[in-house]
């Protein structure tokens, strides 16, 4: 746990001019010390303010200056409080100044921790940088901002800025602005630095990593161009999804006295052969078996092991090809970066020279690709440059996971071109479409992309925690509506929408929808989403009743003649109940009926295959019971029954299904031979053929 | 790769798509594979790759043993038969001539494919003649018509089972254009009608005929002379139907292929466009991994299948629970309970739907925003009249502006962003490379991406390749260009290897099969003169001389093994400082330290771990003592 601990201090501008965006800053933070409580909960957080009307930090104390910067926390292990305290920024009336405040957040860091915990500890400051700084006493601020951020290198302090602009400053003075800029540049070029602008509340609140994941290489050794040139790579992963936190099940079995419950619910399985539903197969008595159609082959782990594919790690190079020969959707997975092993300057340049070329000439190159010795797979990927475009880090690749043929479905679809004319727009409709397509822009000339993905937060996720924060304080508390904010990503912008109304209302007119009535079926789709958000749930239920259902094997209601809805289920129940001998004719004699009146309906299609099914179960059902007379009977009268009343083909089917009378050899009470049994159907086929191709 | 129960139950809710890509039986599809034998399947042959000539029925059977090859693995559940018509033995139900239904052991005719039908399709062709025949069953003066037998038996075969859930499909493959051409006068006539009207039957008992015909370089296979009746084809169809069958025997067998399978709809959209106007578009999941099947667990005993059965036990009193219905999360030192409505409710940000937020240029898009396969975009217009006309002008003006959408996919399990990608219809000689419609990519939120790249900064200026560096790289990438490449043309060799092996079980067969692995580079390539100069002056470029001599010097010596030569060196000094045959002898060893004996170990090598009685006996037993 505590190897990866962060110790980190919020700088936060409080400033007038901050005060419209100051509800965002609230939520990230507090989200940011939420997620902390759940996955770094010894993680320590100091907050600084700057902007503030009062003073209040130890280096005013100690030498003076320093105003309008208060210390709101001190650096503490992230507690509930801290929650709180975030939630509830007080509002300044100055103007701050930011560079004061990073140097209080630097001596609240130094003071604590000296040299120690290098690379662990972070600032982050959120300001929109539309003031001046203070000039120093001496030299330039550029000189003093340089001063300060070797500081920073030498203390193994890492420091996020994030400026807010775009919208919120549009009186701002661009002089003082471009100045902040540049002073804000320097630190994220001399340290271990980053800076990002936000121009809107949805991408400030991605704009700032609430969760720090400690990245592990996946991947350590040579990429390997031949045999001849290898170069020392590091695979990390790029992307990777934050899940939602896994929730453990709840027991409320523990006495509310007891204060020392987990509450926790163990999952046991067993594994218990079919014909003795009581018996537990312990581990040492199981083997694996593999599907292979419907062959179910057993394996033993040593044997497996002994035949199964065995690559051997390595990274290789299969060649490089054309950019258009990878389209973009063939991508797989979540993605991954190579990275020149660190420091290792030869490696970097090759890695570099790599990426430019491929850059320069359109080209990507195809690997393959074994991470683990051991591993029962291999991978083919593509990778593809990123050029640096900071000065202190170095080039990379992404790479990407392509698909083997086995996991591509070729289907087909009709051409555009050749769908009828209706479904071809016409020229009037096309411009419309132009026209919206290049009107509801997201990625506007000079200003910021709108939702990014690098600053998109997941909104459900920070839903998830805002209601275990209101939760932590009412249990009972309702799930908190999409923040306004946050709707801006699962909703289309009503701003932007409004802004081109006109031509979204010519987009209306041009097109038409129409209902198809005939086809509007229910809509099962929608209907299960609205309920399966939490399909999970729902999965274990349908698990657990078929697990009741196999325990409680006892029919509950008994059944006392053969409905409509299972009739087959009906029949079984009626045959297996021995409180009277009475039921196994009244159930032959129901479900007889039941087969006549499908029968006699048998130009349906479905009807015929219906009365196969239970006349199969009838079948069974007798030779079980030893009744083999009342089937015989009964499929003679059929055969008989079926041409006088025009239904040879059903008759046919009844062949071809190998139905035949019980003989014999299958029930000993029978009068009929297994020849006869055999050759029942035989002796009227000739007859029906010909008659069957009139039908 | 091997599944667990554990793992199968994951309560993480996973890829929404993943019920649908593993098949269900529910969903399963009822085929029989109809295979013209005439002697012109036999006769007519088209030149294969290396020049050998392979005749149409060659081609047909091995389309469908690669059909059944991946309808084992993936769908496992569907249901086949192989018919023969026009051949000279006659197997089937009806007893009709002509007919001739291959089966195996323990299967029924339409039944689940096994081991064994793959293995003896795949050898059938040796025993063909002899056993089965090939002759023409239409001929002037007989009344035969064994197309008509064909369809008849197919149909017979396709009995069980409702059509309203199962697919039901006749693959028909044969050369053949006009199958009635050698009958002249009425009886002509009469034999279409009837053999058409048979078709028909079928056809409105929710069985679908499929045709697939192979067409000679020279003959192009004509539809509209009888089959294009017989399919249902209207004349705007037809055009559709045959796009441009190529003279290479690759791109008919490519054209096969993309044609075994029935098209599966994973889910109808609605793709809002805007707050009044929403069009409808099926999904389909063209690209997913093929994961080899989950196992099950059998009795080593009796090698029958087992029941797992799963029990949930409360911890703190060890109670037995049906099915838990709160989950809890720690926080802040309580426990917070949530109930499955509050948990659906919080994921519930949107309704299902697919609502388009805006559009941005294709450059925004990078290769870092992907977190799983894409799904394909194709409207509809059985709902709601004026979707495709929508669809395609919308996805013209993407296309030409080089845009793509961006929407907000509202799925149960991970309401997300999505990026809606048009792509334009590619068409080579083999058919339809790529369909027209849009590709729907999941981007990551922010959340999601983590910035590796610079967890390793350059204090100065990180190392960049020079101009003269760049043009090496270069020079190596027109030499190692991979012309054709195409996605996807690798079989994977650790699915290959599974399924090989578990055929090679099934059939109880004793030798191992060797599966060729395509994914290994191209040694031979690399080591040509021309290949392994420009790798030589790349490397020499990037890494100057002695790099190989300065790597070894440098890999060996770590930072550890440094530390740990340091500490064996002062160990074997100080170890020299005793006497430690003396010492022993007198018993005087147990009067030392625990860090004075590890002088000794450390010097000799021995390990250091125990108490002193253990260090002592040990070092009394290094001594031989």
């Amino acid at each position: 746990m505590a190897r990866n601990r962060e110790i980190l201090v919020l700088v936060l501008d409080v400033g007038p001019s901050m005060h419209s965006i100051l509800p965002e800053v609230e939520k990230v933070c507090s989200m940011l010390v939420e997620k902390k409580l759940i996955y770094n909960k010894y993680d320590e957080v100091g907050i600084v303010l700057f902007g503030t009307e009062d003073t209040k930090n130890e280096l005013t104390e100690e030498v003076g200056g320093y105003q309008h910067v208060v210390v709101l926390q001190n650096m503490k292990v992230v507690d509930g409080d801290l929650v709180d305290v975030l939630k509830r920024i007080p509002r300044g009336t100055v103007s701050g100044d930011f560079l004061d405040a990073i140097i209080v957040g630097m001596d609240m860091l130094i003071k604590k921790f000296g040299e120690t915990e290098k690379g662990k500890k972070r600032l982050c400051l959120v300001t929109d940088a539309l003031f001046s700084i203070k000039e120093p006493y001496e030299g330039t601020k550029e000189d003093q901002v340089t001063t300060i951020a070797q500081q920073m290198t030498k203390h193994g302090m890492r420091m996020d800025s994030v400026v807010v602009r775009g919208r919120f400053s549009q009186n701002a003075d661009e002089k003082t602005m471009d100045e902040n800029d540049i002073l804000l540049n320097i630190f994220s070029e001399k340290t271990n630095a980053k800076m990002v602008y936000v121009e809107s509340p949805t991408s400030l609140l991605g704009a700032i990593r609430t969760r720090s994941i400690a990245p592990v290489t996946i991947f350590r050794g040579d990429l390997e161009i031949s045999s001849i040139i290898k170069i020392k790579v590091w695979v990390y992963k790029k992307t990777s999804e934050e899940k939602f936190p896994t929730l453990k099940r709840y027991s409320d079995k523990a006495p509310p006295t007891d204060k020392f419950a987990t509450h926790e619910i163990k999952v046991d399985y067993e594994y218990k052969s079919v014909e003795e539903p009581n018996k537990v197969v312990p581990p040492e008595h199981r083997i694996k078996g593999y599907r292979y159609g419907p062959q179910v082959v057993p394996i033993s782990t040593a044997e497996w092991d002994a035949v199964k594919f065995k690559p051997e790690k390595s990274v290789k190079l299969l060649g490089f090809t054309n950019v258009s020969n990878i389209m973009r959707h063939y991508y797989m997975k979540d993605v991954n970066v190579f990275i020149a092993e660190p420091s290792n300057k030869r490696a970097i340049v090759a890695v570099s020279a790599l990426a430019r070329a491929m850059k320069e000439m359109d080209k990507v190159a195809i690997v393959r690709c074994v991470w683990r010795q051991g591993q029962g797979s291999v991978v083919v990927g593509v990778l593809t440059p990123n050029i640096s475009k900071k000065d202190g880090i170095a080039d990379s690749l992404y790479f990407n996971v392509l698909p083997f043929a086995e996991d591509v479905r070729e289907f087909q679809f009709p051409s555009f071109s050749n769908l009828p004319a209706l479904m071809q727009p016409s020229e009037e409709q096309q411009q419309a479409a132009d026209d919206l397509v290049k009107t509801l822009d997201l990625a506007p000339a000079g200003r910021e992309e709108i939702l990014q993905p690098d600053f998109t937060p997941n909104p459900v996720l920070e839903r998830f925690y805002r209601h275990l924060e209101l939760k932590s304080k009412d249990p009972d508390a309702a799930v908190p509506p999409l923040d306004g904010t946050l709707q801006k990503i699962t909703e289309p912008d009503p701003d932007l929408f409004s802004q081109n109304k006109y031509v979204i209302d010519t987009f209306h007119r041009k097109f038409e929808l129409k209902e198809n009535p005939k086809l509007k079926k229910p809509r099962r789709h929608y209907l299960r989403e609205k309920a399966s958000g939490s399909s999970d749930k729902e999965d274990n239920d349908e698990i657990s009743a078929q697990i009741v259902e196999s325990v409680s094997n006892m029919p509950i209601a008994k059944v006392e003649k053969i409905g409509d809805s299972t009739p087959l289920e009906d029949f079984e129940a009626m045959m297996s109940r021995r409180d009277s001998p009475e039921w196994i004719s009244k159930a032959i004699s129901g479900m007889r009926n039941k087969i006549f009146d499908l029968v006699e309906n048998s130009s349906d299609g479905d009807n015929c295959l219906k009365a196969i099914e239970y006349l199969r179960a009838l079948r069974k059902g007798c030779i079980i019971e030893q009744e083999p007379k009342q089937f015989n009977d009964f499929l003679r009268h059929l055969r008989k029954f079926c041409p006088e009343n025009n239904l040879h083909s059903f008759c046919e089917f009844l062949a071809s299904q190998q139905i035949s009378l019980i003989s014999k050899e299958e029930a000993a009470d029978s009068e009929v031979a297994d020849d006869e049994a055999r050759s029942f159907w035989v002796k009227m086929e000739p007859k029906s053929e010909p008659k069957l191709e009139q039908v | 790769m091997d599944l667990d129960p554990d793992e199968v139950f994951r309560d993480d809710d996973e890829d929404p798509d993943n019920p649908l890509f593993q098949e269900r039986e529910s969903t399963k599809e009822l085929a029989v594979y109809l295979v013209d034998a005439s002697p012109k399947m036999f006769n007519t042959t088209c030149p294969s790759e290396d020049q050998k000539q392979e005749t149409h029925f060659q081609v047909a059977l091995s389309c469908i043993l690669q059909s059944l090859k991946t309808q084992i693995i993936n769908r496992s559940y569907d249901e086949v038969a192989i018919c023969f018509f026009n051949t000279r033995e006659k197997k089937n139900l009806q007893d009709l001539n002509g007919v001739f239904v291959l089966n195996v052991t323990e299967r029924e005719d339409l039944d689940r494919p096994t081991a064994r039908l793959l293995k003896t399709i795949d050898g059938i062709e040796e025993v063909f003649m002899k056993e089965i025949g090939s002759q023409y069953g239409i001929v002037s003066g007989s009344r035969e018509n064994s197309l008509y037998n064909a369809l008849w038996a197919a149909q017979a075969l396709l009995r069980k089972g409702s059509a309203k859930t199962l697919d039901k499909r006749i693959l028909l493959f044969t050369n053949e254009d006009d199958p009635f051409g050698s009958i002249k006068g009425a009886s002509k006539f009469d034999l279409i009608r009837t053999t058409l009207q048979r078709a028909k039957d079928a056809q409105d008992l929710g069985i679908s005929i499929e045709l697939l015909p192979l067409s000679s370089p020279n003959e192009q296979f004509n539809l509209s002379l009888f089959y294009a009746d017989l399919i249902g084809l209207e004349g705007g169809d037809l055009t559709q139907f045959l796009p441009s069958a190529g003279d290479r025997l690759q791109d008919m067998k490519d054209q096969l292929k993309k044609r075994m399978f029935k098209k599966r709809i994973v889910r109808r959209l609605k793709l809002s466009i805007t707050n009044k106007l929403s069009i409808d578009v099926n999904s389909y999941a063209l690209i997913r991994p093929t994961l080899p099947g989950a196992i099950t667990w059998l009795d080593s005993i009796s090698n029958r299948p087992l029941k797992t059965e799963r029990s949930f036990i409360c911890a703190d009193t060890g109670a037995l629970f049906l099915e838990p219905s709160k989950r809890f999360q720690h926080y802040k030192n309580q426990v917070i309970k949530f109930s499955g409505e509050e948990l659906s409710e919080i994921k519930g940000v949107s309704a299902g739907h697919l609502r388009l937020l805006g559009f941005k240029p294709l450059s925004c898009l990078k290769d870092y925003h992907n977190l799983r396969p894409s799904t394909f975009l194709y409207p509809s217009d059985e709902e709601m009249g004026g979707s495709t006309c929508i669809f395609i002008a919308l996805h013209r003006s993407m296309v030409k502006l080089n845009r793509f959408a961006v929407a907000f996919l509202g799925s149960p399990s991970r309401p997300q962003l999505v990026a809606l990608v048009a792509q334009d219809e590619i068409i080579t000689a083999g058919g339809q490379v790529e369909p027209p419609g849009m590709n729907m990519l999941y981007l990551p939120y922010a959340d999601d991406i983590r910035h590796v790249e610079e967890l390793h900064p350059d204090p100065d200026i990180a190392p960049r390749a020079t101009d003269d560096q760049v043009k090496k790289a270069a020079a190596l990438m027109k030499r190692i260009d991979l012309k054709d490449f195409s996605v996807c043309q690798f079989a994977n060799p650790a699915l290959q290897r599974h399924y090989a092996v578990l055929q090679a079980l099934a059939l109880e067969e004793d030798e191992m099969p060797e599966v060729n692995d395509e994914t290994v580079p191209d040694e031979e390539g690399m080591s040509r003169p021309g290949v392994v100069k420009t790798l030589e002056e790349f490397k020499l470029s990037v890494y100057g001389e002695n790099y190989e001599e300065e790597e070894a010097g440098k890999g060996k010596v770590s930072e550890a093994s440094k530390k740990r030569k340091a500490i064996s060196e002062t160990a074997s000094q100080k170890c020299k400082e005793y006497d430690w045959a003396d010492l022993a002898d007198n018993g005087k060893l147990k009067e030392l330290s625990v860090v004075e004996l590890k002088y000794y170990l450390t010097a000799h090598d021995l390990p250091v771990s125990g108490k002193k009685e253990a260090l002592i006996s040990r070092i009394l037993s290094h001594m031989g003592k």
